[in-house]
């Protein structure tokens, strides 16, 4: 009951005109920037976060940057299916799976009820997810309350354990990223005993400052995404035209329950692997599309144009990116690179985020998440009513586009932190960023790792304090043993799985000798 | 690709020794401090030195890179089995017009500061990368400047840096502060 009156509360908060206006404006941004093929949720949170600031100045308040960031989360998990469906190019990766049968269903001129079905999946991913989160992130911050630092850290190392495991990228490039920005989040000064270190190149006027967490992020999603979509479309962005009627969205509206059982199966099942670090939407979307296709009759439909198929990832992206705030809130751990950012704000912001955050800042929680039912709300309907606007406005060429993203991240890092150094970097950082990803090097972790850093090295050192060095404490603990092994058992997944190749290689090698 | 993808992972491989290098040093102010004498995991009964975290964690970083190599040498990723060029001919004028034009743009910061910085950059990717209009180019390229001066300068109060263009500024400022 308690928890139905503190959304209450916070609903009423977050209709509030500033708030109410600035959720508007983040779904509106959100979608455009979901929509726009190379730039994700990330980017759109990441370019922006500087921009904050001056809300929390006018605001007086860290609730109102931060409804505004996760509305623009939001509305970019609705925008992905737009140009996934009217352009065949997945505006962000969370809509990859939306391709499948959106873009079939488009050419074979239903764009409008793809499009509606795509609004309508997302909205009731989105509602799903925002009641399981109601009712278990309260539950998993009471819990989490209990934990000390071994416990912590073990959470972080399952965070890790989890980009290994299950990330399915390259798994020693997957850890040269993560190990990457945990260094990178160590350079200036060790807040534990005050020394400098790792002054690189004996240069205390740019590196004595640390390296600060935007200057990581905006580098790699503000320069080195940014490059490296323009190397691989080399600006080769067309919109096939789609002509939709106000009529169209309203049939369709109607035709929505064939597509009811895509939506229910990516609503719940976004959600869990949202939760997970490292999973989050893209993984979400593809095993909704997966489910949804290996539990349905007509499975041949598939690929042409089935409903189903736009639902289920429609509604498991959204669902999922709710999930991925789950963690972040109760733990202070983020489950997506875009959660990472907003957890960065909130540090910025003054906020601590973790378990303390539910009992500590009341006042920012229940408004935050009631504003995620609201920007839900607005969300479907700016998407329905303004989709003829939208697919206009992304006729916006990337020539004009990705100059302008280069100025705002250029700008965006020095309002943050004043200092010119902090743009050379980034720009070395993007550069550095743009290079490795031709080759495959996953980049999101680095920027997880960045921001999880500072909280990673504290608790071990301060574990490995209470232990006297023996590192069995992180195996002993009643909470902190069985974390600590379910992340070495993830970390040592693809190892298993090597082995278990090679011995059934070597097995029929033996059979033919 | 399957040159890069060695050179990179060997220039990794020396960025971590030299991070482990690094990791290893006293503060400035004890010369006497020995190298590597932080990165223990209990010194003196007061748990794991300064240098601890980022050694190790450089350490580890040195063996993954080690990792990439022997994935190379045995052809298991994609990038090594790619016949492919790293980044191809046009790849390459992409990389030094825009990566060069952002060069150029936050080297000209320190002489015409942000806002002349800015117009230059736009005109420069809009109007010879982008082939568009003059029109289109100038709307554009004056705008933003514009904005960004109201909206840092004026309304948030952070003074973007202005090089030799300051003077320019001033009259500005006695209007609007």
């Amino acid at each position: 009951m308690d928890v139905l009156l503190h959304l209450a509360d916070g609903i009423l908060v977050a209709l509030s005109p500033i708030n109410l206006g600035l959720a508007f404006l983040g779904v509106v941004i959100g979608l455009f920037v979901g929509a726009m093929p190379g730039l994700g949720s990330v980017n759109g949170v990441a370019i922006l976060l500087p921009f904050t600031f001056v809300i929390q100045q006018i605001t007086g308040t860290a609730t109102s940057p931060m409804i505004f960031l996760a509305a623009i989360y939001y509305g970019a998990m609705y925008g992905g299916a737009i140009s996934s469906i009217t352009l065949g190019i997945p505006g962000a990766s969370t809509a990859v799976a939306t391709t499948f049968d959106g873009r079939p269903m488009a050419l074979k001129g239903e764009a409008g009820r793809a499009l509606v079905i795509a609004a309508l999946a997302s909205f009731a991913g989105g509602t799903v997810a925002n009641v399981i989160f109601t009712g278990a992130a309260p539950l998993l911050a009471s819990v989490a309350l209990k934990f000390g630092n071994p416990e912590i850290f073990a959470l972080m190392l399952l965070a890790f354990a989890t980009f290994v495991g299950l990330g399915g990228d390259d798994i020693p490039k997957t850890m040269i990223s993560i190990f990457f920005g945990l260094i990178v989040s160590a350079v200036g000064f060790d807040i534990i005993s005050g020394t400098p270190r790792l002054l690189l190149f004996d240069s205390t006027v740019w590196f004595s400052r640390g390296i600060q967490f935007l200057v990581l992020a905006i580098g790699v999603y503000g320069i080195g995404e940014m490059l490296w979509t323009i190397n691989a479309y080399r600006y080769d962005m067309e919109m096939t035209k789609a002509k939709i009627t106000l009529k169209d969205v309203g049939t369709s509206i109607l035709r929505f329950r064939e597509a009811w059982k895509g939506t229910a199966i990516g609503s719940l099942l976004g959600f869990f692997v949202g939760i997970l670090p490292a999973a989050g939407a893209t993984p979400g979307s593809l095993m909704a599309y997966g489910v949804s296709k290996m539990t349905s009759r007509d499975k041949s439909k598939y690929g042409r144009g089935h409903p189903d198929g736009i639902s289920a990832p429609e509604s498991a992206n959204n669902s999922a990116s709710t999930g991925a705030m789950l963690p972040m809130m109760t733990l202070g751990i983020p489950g997506s690179p875009t959660t990472a950012v907003l957890l960065a704000g909130m540090v910025i912001w003054g906020l601590q985020p973790g378990p303390r955050l539910f009992t500590d800042q009341p006042d920012f929680v229940w408004p935050l998440i009631g504003s995620f039912y609201v920007s839900n709300a607005i969300a479907v309907a700016v998407n329905l009513a303004f989709i003829p606007v939208f697919l206009w406005v992304l006729r916006m060429p990337f020539t004009i586009l990705a100059p302008l993203i280069f100025v705002l991240s250029v700008v965006g890092i020095y309002a943050a932190y004043q200092n010119i150094y902090d743009v050379w970097l980034m720009l070395f950082f993007g550069i550095g960023a743009f290079l490795l990803r031709i080759l495959d090097y996953p980049l999101a972790p680095a920027v997880l790792a960045i921001v999880l850093g500072p909280i990673a090295e504290p608790t071990l050192r301060q574990s490995l304090i209470l232990s006297d060095g023996n590192l069995s404490i992180f195996i002993t603990r009643p909470i902190a043993g069985p974390i600590t092994i379910v992340a070495i058992i993830l970390i040592l997944l693809p190892l298993y799985g090597m082995i278990r190749r090679k011995l059934k290689n070597n097995g029929r090698g033996g059979l033919t000798v | 690709m399957r040159l890069a993808e060695l050179v990179t992972a060997i220039a990794i491989a020396l960025l971590s020794i030299y991070l482990m290098w690094k990791s290893g040093e006293g503060p400035s102010w004890d010369p006497t401090a020995e190298r590597f004498a932080n990165i223990g995991i209990n010194i003196d009964g007061r748990g794991p030195g300064s240098g601890f975290w980022p050694f190790w964690l450089s350490a580890a970083m040195l063996l993954s890179s080690l990792a990439v190599v022997v994935n190379w040498a045995r052809r298991r990723t994609k990038p090594s089995r790619s016949d492919k060029p790293y980044l191809d001919y046009e790849g390459k004028i992409i990389l030094a017009q825009i990566g060069g034009g952002l060069f150029v743009f936050l080297g000209l910061i320190h002489f015409l500061g942000y806002y002349g910085a800015i117009f230059l950059f736009l005109v420069y990717s809009i109007y010879f990368l982008g082939r568009h209009n003059w029109r289109l180019t100038l709307a554009v390229s004056i705008a933003v400047p514009v904005f960004c001066f109201f909206f840092f300068d004026i309304a948030m109060r952070i003074v973007l840096p202005k090089g030799y263009l300051e003077p320019l500024f001033l009259p500005l400022y006695d209007i609007f502060l």
